[in-house]
């Protein structure tokens, strides 16, 4: 049996591990709660662009732009969106599987936006083509639009083609889906007869396909900001569920090793007696 | 009484203004227009300039740097990416940055460097001429 010592020294550990994870969890709380704010004011913007998009696609669906065919190159592009730090439960690898589940990694560039995501994927014989870790810290649109000027440039050039966007969408703060979607050639699902027939008269100033040109940019930029925005949300909300759970967790084991503790003292306490006792017997 | 319209200008941050207007004034790609009610459906480009907005007898003014403008007879929207009240811009910085832009296109660097120095100046008297 561990001596009491020993059981005491290690419910002192746990209880100071203990204490920081309870810490780290009120800071995500804290930050969980600012960035669903943020993640929520940029959604009408994400909306609006979204239905316009959609309704130029719709109304004029066979449109020859560059934008909406696949371009010469084999090659995939891939913004992985994950976060600097660990310690948020799954948060990270799940995106990792993501994309190693679906993309090949012998044709895929990656576009790392977070630390953790670009070392596992790195791990997995992914190509790493460049790297805005710093990003993820505070995101900018600006961040948003330099990442698809880019991604743009490489695509025209007939270097990728096909973009896509792999992130954490925020659900509530207990659930947080991992999500990979096809920025480029963009695609929209049919919509609804009433709203093709309010559109159909829309003229295009100068014309369909200038505005394509002009708004397909705008378009990933606002879906790459609004990842990022959705990501930090996630990933303070995973990384709060994992405190929780670890501090629950720290909380079940202090009290076993208190118990064990505890029997440990009062056996020590009954073996002294009986030497005690045993030793005055001998005496008289 | 002229008409009034559902007048929405969203950024990526936040919904910058929402309101009934009777008239908004703003340059395209294609040139200055102005849009009062029951206009064709739609949809431009944004070309940097002022945005004015005008509400019945007040017209208020913000700098309009990039984005489009949706056009329907009763809504209009405006998905700008960058756009400033005139409250929020600094002055002094913005003739700064005119100055110095000015000062680069004179100065016949390099090709890209032209193209930065023109957006740059553009943004620059944009910025100064919503304040005016």
């Amino acid at each position: 049996m561990a001596s009491m010592r020993d059981i005491k020294r290690r419910r002192d550990s746990i209880q100071s591990t203990e204490q920081i994870t309870k810490a780290m969890k009120l800071v995500s709380t804290v930050k969980l709660q600012k960035s669903k704010g943020k993640a929520e004011s940029s959604k009408p913007y994400f909306n609006l662009m979204y239905e316009t998009i959609s309704s130029i696609l719709r109304k004029s669906g066979n449109l020859d732009h560059k934008y909406l065919k696949p371009g010469a190159s084999e090659k995939k592009a891939v913004i992985a969106i994950t976060s600097n730090r660990g310690l948020a439960g799954g948060y990270n690898n799940n995106i990792v599987k993501l994309v190693n589940g679906e993309l090949p990694a012998k044709d895929t560039l990656v576009y790392a936006i977070g630390r953790k995501g670009r070392d596992g994927l790195a791990r997995k014989g992914f190509q790493i083509k460049a790297d805005y870790s710093e990003v993820i810290n505070e995101p900018l649109y600006r961040d948003a639009a330099d990442i698809t000027l880019e991604l743009l440039d490489g695509f025209t050039r007939g270097e990728i083609g096909e973009i896509y966007l792999a992130y954490t969408a925020f659900k509530n703060t207990v659930t947080q889906i991992p999500r990979l979607i096809k920025l480029l050639p963009v695609e929209m699902e049919a919509g609804s007869e009433d709203d093709t027939k309010a559109r159909a008269l829309m003229t295009y100033e100068p014309d369909e396909e200038e505005v394509l040109n002009s708004i397909v940019p705008k378009y990933m930029s606002s879906l790459i900001y609004g990842a990022l925005l959705e990501a930090v949300a996630s990933e303070n909300g995973a990384r709060m569920t994992a405190m929780d759970n670890a501090t629950s967790n720290a909380e079940e084991m202090i009290e076993a090793l208190s118990l064990q503790y505890n029997r440990a003292r009062q056996g020590a306490i009954t073996q002294e007696l009986t030497e005690i006792v045993a030793g005055a017997n001998a005496i008289s | 009484m002229a008409d009034v319209f559902k007048l929405k200008v969203v950024t990526p941050e936040r919904v910058f203004y929402e309101g009934d207007a009777a008239m908004v004034e703003l340059s395209t790609s294609e040139g200055d227009i102005g849009v009062y009610a029951n206009h064709i459906p739609m949809t431009a480009i944004v070309a940097p300039g002022v945005l004015k907005i005008h509400e019945g007898s007040d017209v208020r003014k913000a700098a309009l740097h990039a984005g489009f403008i949706q056009v329907l007879p009763e809504e209009i929207t405006i998905m700008a990416e960058v756009i400033e009240w005139p409250d929020e811009i600094d002055v002094k910085r913005a003739e700064e940055a005119r100055i110095r832009a000015e000062r680069r296109l004179k100065e016949h660097s390099a090709e890209s460097d032209v193209l930065r120095a023109k957006l740059a100046l553009k943004r620059a008297l944009t910025r100064l001429s919503a304040k005016q």
